[in-house]
């Protein structure tokens, strides 16, 4: 796709063309084909002026800004647009005297047992925030997949792929309910994160109290506090306790950063893989025993490899999609 | 990008962030980009040529911005100005045939720059209404792209299959809503042509 643009543009170099080609880049830079080959072109791009740069960083802070329009979804009912019609009527009755956000209150008044389901991915890399009414935050960590469904009585979240960092506000008429993999976690007043893979799920608890339990609610229920680490495999349910450091280090996503503290190389490149496009790969079992300290952002691989090579004396090989780590 | 309270959301994992993540780039997003809609105003009452003023405006952008790598000025506001007072002068010494009147208030610009600025302090509800204002001034398509997009998070893929059009076409609808969302919320209006 590096044929970039498909409006006709002209040549010369106005600020209309400049940021409609801003505007075009940076919606393409979202799509899941983008490729270094066209992050290489999107940087001449910008390298070529500071026009350019200019028209870029308008039209992202534009679209950032734009991020505060979800704060009007909390308070509208199923179908976006449908909703947003409907939403569009009140705020014209009643825009005059009593503000946006009042309206947003009247909207939320009048639908508050409709269920709302909401999805809210990340790609692979990415990070996002939501804020729930009531104040709760639900931090959505690299190639995630979460629903929320809310309504009057109930709050209900199904984490159908990734990780989740969880800060509740405790509502006991209006219970917090994450679904994972089959299970159910139930929120007591609560921070904590749950990360969901093949055949695996992992709960950690930072503050608070929740109840974890079979989606029906029955088998296997256990209460968690702070510093626990349930993993959840088939039916098997193991709890270790862990120190405070060491889930710091674990919630280290949430900061950008990945922290090793004598993990295995296969385990570290795990890690990165997540988080990155082009994965690493170890091609030897006693180099995938090999145990990795450090601390690295999570997109900083090329960090990561120079450590590998200096430090642990192996081979790093770049092939394009895949790095192979070698003796 | 911190400091909505709303919701942040922020991919550091898309490529290309490097120039929006640097501070000067940071800080213009937070400081410069603010004041376009007076700095149009301004254009627009200084410069006869109507159809010239948004390509001032980038000029502005362009000099401020390079000012800034060197060093960020402080305070903002009468710098940007000044810049723009500047521009202007230059433009009416290298285009001789710009008769003196059309900059009329030339001399008086300075005024403009003590104005209040349009939007520091706005309250959350102030951007929500404008923010609201701008979406529906976007076409039928595009505006619903990007509620699926921004307010539904759906991805693109989806967004395709729920309006039942190819993924380019939401890629050319989601680059419309930026172009106009940028125009709307920094110059307070955009007259761009719809492709769409």
């Amino acid at each position: 796709m590096s044929d970039i643009f498909s409006k006709d543009l002209s040549t010369a170099d106005d600020a209309k063309s400049t940021r409609a080609r801003a505007a075009d880049w940076h919606d393409r830079r979202e799509r899941d084909d983008w490729s270094e080959a066209d992050q290489i072109a999107l940087d001449a791009w910008l390298a070529e002026s500071p026009a350019h740069v200019v028209a870029y960083l308008r039209v992202d802070a534009a679209w950032q800004r734009a991020d505060r329009l979800s704060a009007l979804k909390q308070s509208l009912p199923e179908n976006a647009y449908g909703a947003r019609r409907r939403f569009k009527f009140r705020f014209g009755s009643f825009a005059a005297g009593f503000g946006v956000l009042t309206v947003l209150g009247i909207a939320a008044a009048v639908y508050p047992w409709s269920p709302r389901e909401q999805v809210y991915s990340t790609a692979i890399g990415g990070h996002k925030t939501l804020t729930l009414d009531g104040g709760s935050q639900i931090e959505l960590n690299t190639n995630t997949v979460l629903r929320v469904s809310m309504n009057g009585a109930q709050r209900n979240v199904f984490l159908d792929k990734g990780e989740a960092y969880f800060q509740i506000r405790h509502d006991a008429s209006r219970p917090f309910v994450v679904m994972v993999a089959g299970h159910r976690v139930t929120d007591l007043g609560t921070k904590f994160a749950i990360r969901s893979e093949t055949g695996r799920v992992r709960v950690t608890m930072v503050q608070g109290r929740v109840q974890f339990g079979g989606a029906d609610n029955s088998v296997r229920s256990a209460t968690l506090t702070p510093g626990d680490v349930l993993v959840a495999t088939g039916n098997a349910v193991s709890v270790t306790r862990k120190q405070a450091a060491k889930l710091i280090a674990e919630l280290g996503w949430r900061q950008g950063v990945l922290v090793f503290d004598s993990t295995a190389l296969s385990d570290a490149v795990n890690e990165f893989n997540r988080y990155n496009r082009t994965k690493l790969v170890v091609a030897d079992s006693a180099a995938a025993r090999m145990p990795i300290d450090g601390k690295f952002r999570t997109h900083d691989v090329t960090a990561f490899t120079f450590l590998v090579q200096s430090v642990l004396g192996l081979h790093v090989t770049d092939h394009g999609d895949e790095t192979v780590i070698s003796r | 990008m911190a400091g909505t309270q709303d919701m942040e959301c922020e991919e550091p994992g898309r490529l290309g962030v490097a120039v929006t993540a640097s501070s000067v780039g940071i800080w213009f997003a937070r400081e410069v980009l603010p004041l376009e809609g007076a700095l149009m105003q301004f254009l627009r009452r200084s410069w006869r040529n109507r159809s010239d003023v948004e390509d001032l405006c980038q000029d502005v952008y362009v000099r401020v911005y390079e000012a800034a790598q060197k060093q960020i000025p402080e305070p903002v506001k009468p710098f940007v100005f000044a810049t723009a007072r500047n521009l202007l002068i230059n433009r009416v010494r290298r285009e001789q045939i710009v008769p003196i009147e059309s900059i009329g208030d030339l001399g008086a610009l300075d005024i403009a720059a003590d104005e209040p600025g349009p939007d520091r302090n706005v309250m959350a509800r102030e951007e929500l209404r404008r923010l609201q204002a701008a979406l529906d001034s976007l076409p039928p398509r595009c505006r619903e792209a990007v509620i699926l997009r921004k307010i539904d998070g759906l991805s693109r893929r989806e967004i395709a299959v729920r309006m039942g059009i190819s993924e380019d076409t939401v890629h050319r609808h989601l680059t419309d809503g930026r172009y106009a969302l940028a125009d709307l919320l920094y110059a307070g209006s955009s007259d761009m042509r719809w492709t769409s």
